[in-house]
């Protein structure tokens, strides 16, 4: 009996009146644990009961305690019928079984009922009794941490990162059961919430046994998601990235004027790099030594001690000329055995993360994504769920050889998807194919030698644009040319990638939001004929999809995307697809060409005119653009670092020596050429159309940015204000005559007008970014559309030049304050250019060719220099990613398309870069943000995963405000509901915050509408980093305690 | 392609300070879309009619979902549905229970019944005020009557404490309760001219010293009813105008003091005791609820229409109605002090109020 869980329950209040009579209640509460049950006394005659209950014991399996949830019922006594229900409550218990997250449930929970939605709150005490060998029984896994965030957590390091876990439960649905005729829409509600509780508690159990096996405590990346598959069934799904992680121990460190020598030794016993040769082998090793005295003086000691000497050795390859660049092809090589065999041992090599460790990533192939078309059928034994095991499986393995054909052996930034309509289903999933270092993946068994050598070839901020495969034996037709940045390494002329962009990629302006949009009608069909209906489209949306993003982005006068997700919806009588990304000019790759118009018709002079006029807007809009995201071309920099730019003949000469590799990539089973997006071709009326959707999409209004990644590109002065939203519309198309071209534009038009009334609401924040923009379509019926987005609005501060002297301010300070790292910055900020043969004699040049490196125009250069020398010592996040153009496969159902999402920003770089956060600590607020962090902010402790599950049904429409009255209603309640656990569990903030769905079903006619929704995300603590500071200048020396700081501001 | 759903809900609800406004003003959404296109918004920020048209639909579900704890202010504060900062909670429960002034005086001193209620179309017609918006005023008038109502204590505080009002507004729905209850007519045409501010400040003065809570702080209504025992014993003033000797001994000492400083001198000595049986009349008359109820017409009529017609100016009045209530303490014959500077400082506060064009 491995744990007693223990529940008081305290009070209630805002009750609702049960008895007309008296206008009062006489309520009483049931707890509920597995199969026992306990019941409060009867509260007489009161909205605002004080129950104050004695302790309440279960004695349970910790099997059961993973599982299970605590289930709070509130009833109204009754003495001559049926108590009646007043709502639930239920309690994920899990962040109580391990140690470092919350040890007590506390506080006032909203009475959740299915029909009503909250009936006032109620006051409860949890606590987890957990007796000494939690590992005895095998069938429970815990202490096994669960993050949503798709990165490693912000007080933690990672150790090892062991790769993909994955899992699946199903079920009947409660729904569809014969005793669901019988039953009040009430009971059939609790019972599904019960159930996917129940079933999401197992899942969790079952994947956290998978991470005990490979010897991880942790999963990160983690998102679970439900298909319901209405008559065959329930599925509850899961994948993460099972980790070794560790806690760093002292958050307030970070500060540099906690400075102490002592923490410097608690802190590096666990050094992650398993190497001590790396370090003394380098030419820099007297840098190793000032490396380790101050890197402890922040608190991502580890991490950045590993970017550090990364970094720290790669001055070699600037200086050396061309010599460690020859030296780098078997190297890499090696580097790719070393890889591979580590990665080859897994099944999958997947990763759900979508950044990364320092030094994590080294190569990155390019996106790669399945599809597949499936019938349902009913599941027969909910115990044994192989078929849909088997479909998964297949598409894996699928997604595998598509990332092996482009020269690499793992995924990353991997996710997978449905969407289901009656019988048919369409798998998805997608990643980025990457190569990686083998050291996060394996136990200190890599040679140090090998790995350090390596480390030294890869150039900083532009190692991830490199080709990871062979350009002689191209996957796919695409132009190469060297990188604008190192010269060294061939880079293709455009990039789509699924995962964030890396903190160290020099990138020019800013980015912007990037959406393709596709509906394609098809008919009504049955079984078989409708999936093979829907298999025939989806290579052409796929395709479509794809020309559409090339077109937007040659549009905006940029080069690459970062978060690509392409989220392709079934519905009775329609497809459609939905691709959103974040278009940014990366400096390394080359220049976009424009669009060229060419018309079909020839010898019309009218068409022809038009032709020229349309080119003529096409042209103008490109210069625009470029001039709104402040994309200016790279020369500038060239000119002002003054160093040659090599001859194209030189630089073949001297890059020739590296195509080696070829025999890396072996089969390379993708050669269907994709059509040049460069030239578009108006031959119909189709294309005229979508030539006009290209240039109708407006961009924001000033002061306003946009992306779907973590951070927007180009912008770093983010203030503390931040507001997370959630917006739904839904649109009936008219019936009449519908042609994929109306259908286009009605889509088209309600995601514009979305996104014009979300600018219009947050008009207040400007200047401000929408964050993280997430859209999900849906096809509810035959004419509804429905589009749910949620996103998180940013601040920041316009006046980068008061930024500046802010920083400066504080950069001497810390030069004053600390010679050591004085020293340090130097080989840091030298390794971040790669200039070849270029000594950097005073540190005056040095910063000037840094700032130039990045592209950033003159009159901003000494911003620039500030934020990335500090970007270098302070980041834990150094990523190197490298990213590649995308395939198709035609003919087949399946496809290969790239997708990815937002990467956190360095947390030593946001710090240094956010304003002056506001001191007033807001008593009670809960944060919530799709993102990891939070501006202005420093996470100390992560409370436990939140997923929920809800489901509310209403059968007097009109009366709750109609479809719009209903949902509104329904997410402020599950956004409560969000805050009130977190806050119970001693956290003021989610992150990763995530509303994985939102099924909204509506039936006008009988006055009914019902939906469900899923959420998740990690409950932590934050504490303003003004805060921090004034408890360090207070106690400057003293080690600052994580918890008693955290208190202070959840009080 | 109709919206059939079009809904923004943010973590942190957002109030627009604007449609806020129009939505108490009680405008419908279209009419609050045209009155937000006239203010030149789609020009400041390059929306679109249609995105307004959304923007304030989605305002108005909120502050329609908000109505409902606005009932109870305290809930407001304690409810987890929707996260308001503190500030702009305060604004929400300031601006709606603010109201407009045109209206308090069209209601003020009459029972908050549903009799009142269906007045309330012919008041939104002769004031301008949408109907909806009086509804919303009257229901906040008669929801702050009925809880502080029967409640101990000081009235300012109870409604304080109950509807989270600034201090300012707080007083000025005492004076509501206070009039409510006692039932004064405020209507009628001579009365016109005073403002709402004029009977508040003359409530505030009569619940210090009129009511039971002036003499005993633990009594049940005690800011809301006017003392009983007091309204009887006012009768006991009557011999400052029934005794001759009495009147005309008053009358001398107030013309001596004055001589000389007053600009309506004789006009004063002329029309004391008309001016003093007047005053006095009045208190001998309260024991009756009916005469309470006319007390500011009884005022306006007996003293400030008087003095007004022999164009007094102010500082006079103030001048003689200082001296006036002084100089009774001069008179030996007369016992009542006390009962008389009661009833007197009170007075004398309100008619100063209430004498102005």
């Amino acid at each position: 009996m491995p744990g007693k869980l223990k529940v008081k329950i305290v009070a209630g209040r805002h009750l609702p009146v049960m008895d007309r009579a008296s206008d009062l209640t006489d309520a009483f509460v049931e707890v509920k644990f597995g199969n026992t049950t306990f019941k409060t006394d009867v509260y007489l005659k009161s909205l605002n009961p004080q129950w104050n209950s004695e302790w309440f014991k279960f004695e349970v399996d910790d099997e059961d305690l993973q599982d299970e949830p605590l289930q709070i019922t509130v009833l109204d006594h009754d003495t001559y019928s049926a108590n009646d229900a007043i709502g639930k409550v239920y309690i994920d218990i899990d962040p109580l079984l391990y140690s470092e997250a919350a040890t007590v449930i506390s506080g006032w929970f909203p009475i959740y009922d299915t029909i009503h939605g909250i009936r006032g709150e109620i006051n409860v005490v949890v606590k987890v009794d957990l007796f000494n060998d939690l590992n005895r029984f095998r069938q429970s896994s815990c202490g096994v941490k669960f993050f949503c965030t798709t990165s490693i957590p912000k007080c933690y390091r990672a150790v090892i990162i062991h790769g993909f876990v994955e899992e699946l439960v199903v079920n009947e649905d409660p729904e569809y059961q014969w005793i669901d005729r019988i039953r009040t829409p009430r009971a059939s509600n609790e019972a599904r919430q019960r159930l996917i509780s129940l079933m999401s508690g197992e899942l969790q159990r079952k994947i956290g046994l998978k991470v005990l096996e490979m010897r991880g405590n942790a999963v990160v990346g983690y998102l679970q998601c439900f298909d319901l598959e209405g008559e065959s069934g329930l599925v509850v799904r899961a994948i993460g990235t099972a980790c070794t992680l560790d806690k760093l121990s002292s958050p307030a460190a970070f500060l540099p004027a906690c400075n102490s020598p002592s923490k410097e030794m608690k802190e590096i016993p666990f050094n992650e790099d398993p190497n001590p040769n790396t370090h003394s082998s380098g030419p820099s090793t007297p840098l190793k030594n000032q490396t380790y005295s101050f890197s402890p003086s922040k608190s991502y000691s580890r991490q950045s001690s590993s970017s550090d000497t990364d970094l720290s050795l790669t001055p070699k390859t600037g200086m050396g000329s061309g010599s460690a660049g020859k030296e780098g092809g078997p190297f890499k090589a090696l580097l790719r055995q070393q890889t591979q065999s580590a990665l080859e041992q897994r099944e999958f090599p997947f990763f759900t993360l979508t950044a990364f460790p320092p030094g994590f990533l080294v190569h990155v192939g390019g996106v790669v994504s399945a599809r597949s078309v499936k019938l349902l059928d009913r599941i027969h034994n909910p115990d044994e769920p192989e078929t849909r095991d088997a479909w998964w499986a297949e598409i894996r393995q699928e997604i595998k050889s598509h990332a092996k054909a482009l020269g690499c052996h793992a995924v990353v930034g991997y996710s997978e998807s449905t969407s289901i309509c009656e019988e048919v289903c369409i798998l998805s999933a997608s990643g980025t194919a990457a190569v990686l270092n083998p050291r996060f993946l394996q136990d200190g068994t890599v040679e140090g030698c090998l790995e350090q050598r390596l480390e030294e070839n890869l150039p900083v901020g532009c190692g991830f644009c490199h080709i990871p495969y062979d350009e002689l034996n191209m996957p796919f037709p695409a132009h190469l040319t060297y990188c604008y940045n190192c010269r060294k390494q061939k880079v293709p002329d455009v990039l789509f990638t699924t995962v964030d962009l890396p903190t160290d990629a020099t990138v020019i302006g800013k980015g912007c939001l990037i959406q393709a949009r596709l509906c394609r009608l098809k008919k009504k069909a049955q079984a078989e004929a409708n999936a093979t209906a829907i298999s025939n489209l989806l290579p052409f949306m796929e395709y479509e999809v794809h020309t559409q993003l090339m077109n937007k982005l040659k549009l905006k006068g940029m080069n690459a995307l970062f978060g690509l997700r392409i989220q392709i919806t079934v519905g009775e009588n329609m497809l459609m697809g939905l691709a959103s990304a974040t278009g940014v000019y990366l400096a390394a790759l080359p220049t976009p060409g424009g669009i060229q118009i060419a018309g079909k018709t020839p010898n019309d002079g009218s068409y022809e005119q038009h032709i020229s006029h349309m080119q003529k807007k096409i042209n103008d809009t490109i210069a625009k653009n470029k001039e709104l995201y402040e994309i200016n071309p790279p020369e500038i920099s060239e000119e002002i670092i003054g160093s040659p730019i090599p001859e194209p003949r030189q630089r073949s000469r001297l890059l020739r020596s590296q195509s080696e590799s070829s025999d890396e990539v072996t089969e390379l089973d993708l050669s269907h050429g994709k059509k040049d997006a460069f030239v578009l071709e108006i031959d119909d009326t189709d294309a005229m159309e979508d030539v006009h959707s290209l240039l109708t999409d407006v961009p924001p209004p000033s002061g306003f940015y946009s992306c779907n990644t973590e951070i927007m590109p180009g912008i770093n002065n983010w203030t503390s204000e931040i507001q997370m939203f959630t917006s739904v519309r839904v649109i009936r198309l008219s019936s009449l005559n519908l042609t994929n071209q109306a259908l286009n534009k009605n889509f088209n038009d309600l995601c514009e007008n979305l996104l014009k009334s979300l600018y219009f609401k947050l008009r207040s924040m400007i200047p401000c970014c929408l964050c993280h923009v997430n859209f999900t379509v849906s096809l509810p019926e035959d004419e509804l559309i429905q589009v749910t987005v949620t996103a998180v609005a940013i601040t920041f501060d316009k006046n980068q030049a008061l930024q500046t002297t802010k920083t400066h301010v504080e950069k001497s300070l810390q030069r004053a304050s600390t010679d050591n790292e004085e020293l340090l910055q130097f080989p840091l900020e030298l390794c971040s250019d790669s200039l070849p043969s270029h000594p950097f004699p005073p540190a005056k040049e040095h910063l000037e060719s840094a700032s130039s490196n990045s592209g950033i125009p003159a009159a901003q250069r000494a911003t620039s220099v500030d934020y990335s020398s500090f970007a270098d010592r302070c980041s834990s996040w150094i990523e190197l990613i490298k990213l590649k153009a995308q395939t198709i496969r035609r003919g087949s159902i399946k496809t290969t398309v790239t997708v990815e999402k937002a990467s956190p920003m360095g947390e030593g770089n946001f710090r240094n870069r956010s304003a002056p956060p506001c001191a007033n600590s807001t008593v009670g607020v809960v944060k919530m943000t799709p993102l990891s962090f939070i501006p202005g902010a420093k996470i100390t402790k992560y409370l436990g995963i939140i997923n929920m599950f809800f489901i509310r049904e209403t059968t007097s429409l009109r009366e709750e405000g109609g479809v719009s009255g209903f949902l509104h209603a329904f997410i402020a309640e599950v956004f409560a509901m969000v805050r009130a656990h977190v806050a119970a569990l001693g956290g003021n903030a989610v992150v990763s915050y995530i509303m994985k769905q939102c099924v909204f079903m509506e039936n006008p006619n009988k006055n009914q509408a019902q939906c469900l929704i899923n959420v998740s995300g990690d409950a932590v603590v934050f504490v303003r980093e003004s805060e921090l500071e004034v408890v360090s200048t207070q106690q400057p020396t003293a080690n600052c305690q994580p918890s008693c700081t955290g208190g202070e501001v959840t009080t | 392609m109709t919206s059939e759903l079009d809904i923004f809900v943010g973590n942190t609800t957002l109030i627009d300070e604007d449609v806020y406004r129009l939505w108490l003003d009680g405008y419908s959404v279209s009419d609050a879309v045209s009155l937000r296109v006239r203010s030149g918004i789609l020009e400041q920020t390059g929306a679109t009619a249609a995105v307004l048209q959304s923007d304030t639909m989605d305002h108005y579900r909120t502050f329609h979902m908000l109505e409902r704890l606005l009932h109870a202010p305290p809930k407001l504060l304690h409810q987890l549905i929707f996260q308001i900062p503190p500030s702009r909670q305060a604004l929400l429960i300031e601006r709606y229970y603010a109201f407009d002034e045109a209206f308090v005086r069209e209601v003020l001193g009459k029972k908050l019944s549903k009799g009142t209620k269906k007045d309330l179309d012919d008041i939104s017609t002769k004031t301008g005020i949408t109907l909806k918006s009086c509804r919303r005023q009257f229901d906040n008038f008669k929801r702050v009557f009925k809880v502080v109502e029967e409640m101990r204590g000081s009235l300012v505080d109870n409604i304080q404490q109950h509807f989270l009002l600034s201090d300012r507004l707080a007083r000025d729905y005492a004076a509501i309760v206070f009039f409510a209850n006692n039932r004064f007519e405020t209507g009628k045409k001579k009365l016109q001219y005073l403002s709402f501010g004029d009977f508040a400040f003359c409530a505030e003065l009569m619940i210090q010293n009129w009511t039971l809570g002036a003499v005993d702080s633990q009594v049940a209504d005690m800011d809301v009813d006017l003392d009983k025992e007091f309204l009887q014993d006012l009768k006991e003033l009557k011999m400052l105008v029934a005794d001759k000797d009495l009147l005309d001994l008053h009358k001398s000492l107030v013309c001596t003091a004055l001589r000389g400083k007053l600009g309506v001198f004789s006009e004063m000595e002329a029309n004391f005791k008309n001016l003093s049986r007047g005053l006095v009349n009045v208190a001998a008359k309260l024991t009756h609820n009916k005469d309470v109820r006319d007390l500011f017409v009884d005022l306006v009529e007996k003293f400030v229409e008087p003095c007004r017609s022999d164009h007094w100016p102010l500082n006079d009045v103030r001048l003689f109605l200082n001296q006036y209530s002084a100089s009774v303490h001069s008179l030996d014959g007369f016992r009542h002090q006390a009962l008389w500077d009661r009833y007197m400082g009170t007075l004398r506060g309100c008619l100063l109020r209430l004498y102005h064009d």
